[in-house]
């Protein structure tokens, strides 16, 4: 085909397209990633019975403050990474720093702490399963970001897979504390982090599979 | 004018024709694709000086892109940089696809340039081959044809002609010599 006849083809296939296509795609993935894991969370898991009251008190925010940062830059950054040209700028810095925050807090914890006391608040009760169920939890909204990318155009797709994985993590993470009884930041530093990052690895043996274009 | 004046210039109507066209105008968006096309050549022609065969396919993958993607542009952000970032893809992912393929298909990787304007353009640029290779003597001809062009082993060659096998690889070796030689004559 002459590249005349394509340019004739594509020009009968004109808008209009609708502005803020990639927002809307964001929120949808991110509404029906977070209804699909508080599905999991509550059949799976169930939600922690305290809930209420525990929602009142400062350790609990305290321990969802690292997640749920992660998602706000997260978001803004996976954003970005769908969109050819535009500039990450200083966000990168925002994916990692509340996990340096964490790990300091959690460090300082540690050390204040009883050596006696020091097992139990790195393990907790559930560290075994920890790992996995924030994996489990972050999947559906793993899923969903990836549909939400496919219909963008990332550059780097092994890269916004990760991103997207770790962004899914992390809400992940905040969807699973609704029903975690562990309430200790080294806990949250080390268990967490890692069920985020093995969501960031899977995203990006995902992105290097489906979102080339 | 200066670079960036003329840069600017055609920032301000691409940019003017795409938005016009993303709200529905075809006519707009026609002229927008014609003025790309021509950028875009230019730019990939530049950038593929070894791999001139390639430049029209990839003008049209990438308008292609430009418009399947066209919703992944914000409409605040600078046209150029989105296209760039397109078309940069586009470019790269060819390059990343020939090095696959030349690593896959070139057992004696030294005279194998000649090859590496012509397989994927599949009609034109092997009708052009073809006329070459009918210079060859047949014992590089054959193993060429087979083998390069056809896909066989050098077994089922060796077999096919009722050359030996070490003859088929040295005729391959030779008769890419030749043709690289040919090739170099014609261009």
């Amino acid at each position: 085909m002459k590249t005349d006849e394509l340019i004739g083809l594509l020009a009968r296939d004109a808008g209009p397209v609708p502005a803020r296509a990639g927002e809307r795609r964001f929120a949808i993935a991110l509404m029906v990633g977070v209804a699909l894991a508080l599905a999991w969370v509550q059949a799976a898991y169930g939600i922690r019975a305290d809930l209420a009251a525990v929602m009142g008190t400062a350790a609990f925010w305290q321990k969802v403050a690292m997640p749920l940062s992660v998602a706000g830059t997260g978001l803004i950054v996976v954003f970005r990474l769908g969109h050819p040209g535009v500039r990450m700028g200083g966000w990168w810095l925002g994916v990692w720093l509340p996990v340096s925050l964490l790990w300091i807090w959690a460090a300082a914890v540690l050390w204040m702490a009883e050596p006696a006391a020091r097992a139990p608040l790195v393990l907790g009760t559930t560290w075994r399963t920890c790992v996995f169920n924030v994996t489990a939890t972050a999947l559906p909204i793993g899923v969903a970001l990836l549909w939400a990318l496919r219909g963008l155009a990332p550059t780097r797709p092994v890269l916004t897979g990760a991103a997207a994985g770790w962004l899914a993590g992390a809400v992940g993470a905040c969807v699973y504390s609704l029903h975690c009884p562990e309430m200790a930041a080294p806990f949250v530093a080390i268990w967490y982090v890692l069920g985020m990052g093995l969501s960031a690895a899977l995203g990006a043996v995902a992105g290097r599979r489906w979102l080339r274009w | 004018m200066t670079r960036i004046d003329s840069v600017i210039a055609t920032e301000h109507e691409l940019h003017d024709l795409f938005v016009a066209g993303l709200d529905g105008d075809a006519a707009a968006y026609h002229r927008f694709l014609q003025r790309l096309g021509g950028l875009l050549r230019g730019y990939f022609r530049r950038r593929l000086q070894q791999l001139p065969d390639e430049v029209e396919d990839l003008v049209q993958e990438t308008l292609m892109a430009v418009h399947t993607q066209r919703q992944s542009y914000r409409r605040g952000e600078p046209l150029t940089a989105w296209v760039h970032a397109v078309a940069r893809y586009k470019l790269v992912d060819l390059w990343r696809r020939r090095e696959r393929h030349d690593a896959l298909n070139d057992p004696l990787d030294d005279d194998l340039a000649v090859f590496a304007s012509a397989d994927h353009e599949a009609g034109e640029a092997r009708r052009d081959l073809g006329r070459m290779l009918e210079q060859l003597p047949t014992h590089q001809r054959l193993p060429i044809l087979h083998t390069k062009l056809e896909g066989l082993s050098v077994q089922e060659t060796a077999r096919l002609t009722g050359m030996s096998e070490s003859a088929v690889k040295v005729g391959v070796h030779r008769g890419l010599k030749a043709l690289a030689r040919l090739w170099k004559d014609m261009t």
